[in-house]
């Protein structure tokens, strides 16, 4: 009864084939780590903000008088009102960690490289999207940091020469950020999930067509792979798992432990709080807009191309990598490059947490020039790899002729 | 030849078409875009009036402009001299100091720091006697110019005019 209803339903919409083709028969090689995880968990984590986000929208009001007021209703009314945010709140942190894992894992073992170059940039584009959703939610509820977050990443446009003023006032709706400004991040911060969504989608279609990389960077022959389910569905079950424990204990032991306790503070457009730090997740971006300084008046739209030039620049990674191997496995000098990559970028985080003037070694050394440092060493990294590997400086390891 | 001409002027005709639906798009585009433009109540709030009378010497208030902090303070001596003495330093967005104010005693300013748009603290915060921004580390004197950090201009002196002795009006009506 059933088999035959299945092959109603396929005759006139093929799901057999198509769960055939990209499930049960989809090729996978046998070889992938925990490391390739972090895919189904970044797509773990944006149903759950899709799914919480959706029913905060049905407490929210956006509106520069209320919003404050409505997510406290939330947080003290609403049944449940307090799981719902902040499963929310910290979900953004755990999509950030786990799309920065999934982001490293491309980089060290090559998954940027041919034919992968679509799928990596695919993945870029939607880095963007993540970036001005969580920007666009942090505004929402309209605490102190909300508002002079919005504020400072508002007027970065302000830099762009001729349009710059016009384009702000054009995006605030009024003279400063306000409550036209609310209103219209409220509505972009709930569409462009679904967009964002979408764009997952071609990310997967892309990788399909391209197939998984794996941890040893060559090309997997057919005897080498194993079906997508259940053998890696499975294993991506255990790792939402996984991520679920972590996510969860913050969630119901240490809830605010990601959050600013000065945006509990409604905002407030006539003063600035004494320190304002963006979400962590931004915080290395934001050292590198910051460490631009030295360039007169030419500095503040040095530091937002810089910033913007520090992800945009993993455009390029396909065609600045010019090594014959794929995996930094196999390569030496990459793999320290990347270790000192990573390692700067955790500095830049600190860098951009603490204040503009802090000092380090009782006043010794400014935190200003740890700053430029790290930035500079930040885009020395790809400048670096591509040298390595365009002249043949790195000479890399033998690679296994199968895996 | 004919095959020429039919498929020239299919050319032109597809040009034509795509140029027409374009300038099409980009008309129907234009309310919606413009829709993000500050609104007539929004334009409406133009002017904000100050009673002045009762700032000290050396005191400063912050009163809201169109949504915007402005700082009024009243200069004590000392404050103006230290900006006018500062007119022939190495000004990274040079002005002096006479052209910044109306009345000496007088400083108005958007306190809107043109770095990055955070408000910058009251007054003898920073350096050279004027005003910090805690966001990213500006200095301006006394009389609103930046002196050190990142910032690239001085702040803003608003549009204002003296309405007898104690009253400030901010801002210009709309006509």
């Amino acid at each position: 009864m059933s088999k035959s209803l299945m092959e109603w339903v396929d005759e006139r919409i093929p799901v057999s084939d198509l769960i055939k083709s990209q499930a049960t028969e989809y090729p996978t090689p046998k070889n992938l780590n925990y490391w390739w995880n972090f895919g189904s968990l970044a797509l773990t984590v944006l149903i759950i903000m899709i799914l919480t986000g959706l029913f905060l929208a049905m407490h929210y009001k956006p509106d520069a008088a209320l919003a404050f007021d409505s997510v406290e209703h939330i947080m003290r009314d609403v049944n449940y009102g307090w799981l719902l945010r902040y499963l929310h709140a910290n979900g953004a942190t755990f999509f950030f960690i786990v799309i920065y894992i999934h982001i490293l894992r491309g980089m060290y073992y090559g998954s940027y490289r041919a034919p992968r170059e679509i799928l990596w940039w695919l993945g870029i584009v939607i880095f963007f999207l993540m970036m001005g959703t969580a920007f666009m939610g942090y505004v929402l509820p309209w605490g102190q940091m909300s508002y002079w977050g919005a504020a400072v990443i508002t007027n970065l446009m302000s830099a762009i020469p001729l349009v710059g003023p016009d384009l702000v006032t054009w995006i605030w709706g009024g003279f400063a950020v306000g409550d036209p400004t609310l209103n219209r991040f409220f509505v972009l911060h709930f569409l462009l999930p679904f967009v964002l969504f979408g764009a997952v989608f071609v990310h997967l279609w892309a990788l399909h067509a391209v197939h998984s990389n794996n941890p040893v960077g060559i090309d997997v022959p057919h005897k080498d792979t194993i079906p997508f389910h259940p053998y890696y569905t499975i294993k991506d079950v255990y790792g939402v798992g996984v991520l679920l424990i972590v996510y969860l204990s913050f969630v119901f032991y240490a809830p605010n432990f990601f959050l600013e306790p000065d945006n509990y503070i409604p905002a407030n457009p006539m003063q600035t709080p004494a320190h304002i730090v963006p979400e962590w997740y931004f915080l290395p971006f934001y050292a590198i807009l910051r460490s631009i300084d030295f360039l007169g008046s030419f500095s503040k739209l040095a530091g937002v191309l810089a910033m913007g030039g520090s992800i945009a620049i993993w455009f390029l990674l396909p065609f600045l990598d010019r090594s014959p191997v794929r995996s930094f496995r196999y390569r030496p000098l990459s793999r320290r490059l990347f270790w000192i990559f990573f390692i700067d970028t955790l500095i830049l985080g600190w860098v951009g947490y603490n204040p503009a003037d802090a000092t380090v070694l009782d006043g010794a050394l400014p935190m200003i020039t740890i700053g430029r440092t790290a930035t500079f060493i930040y885009f020395g990294y790809f400048v670096l790899l591509w040298a390595i590997t365009a002249f043949g400086i790195e000479k890399p390891n033998e690679v296994p002729k199968s895996i | 030849m004919a095959m020429e001409q039919v498929e020239n002027r299919r050319d032109f005709l597809m040009l034509a078409t795509g140029a027409v639906g374009a300038v099409g798009v980009a008309g129907a585009a234009w309310p919606f875009i413009q829709s993000w433009n500050p609104s007539a109540d929004v334009l409406a709030q133009a002017t904000t009036e100050v009673d002045v009378s009762s700032i000290a010497e050396g005191q400063m208030i912050t009163v809201p402009w169109q949504g915007k902090p402005v700082f009024v303070l009243h200069r004590s001596a000392e404050q103006i001299k230290q900006a006018q003495e500062s007119d022939g330093a190495d000004l990274p967005d040079p002005a002096k100091d006479n052209d910044r104010v109306q009345k000496p005693e007088w400083l108005v300013l958007l306190a809107i720091c043109t770095h990055l748009g955070c408000v910058p603290q009251g007054v003898g915060t920073g350096e050279f006697g004027g005003f910090l921004c805690p966001c990213h580390g500006s200095h301006y004197d006394t009389s609103g110019r930046i002196r050190k950090g990142p910032a690239p201009n001085n702040l803003e002196v608003p549009h204002y005019e003296f309405k007898g002795d104690s009253t400030l009006v901010i801002g210009k009506a709309a006509a």
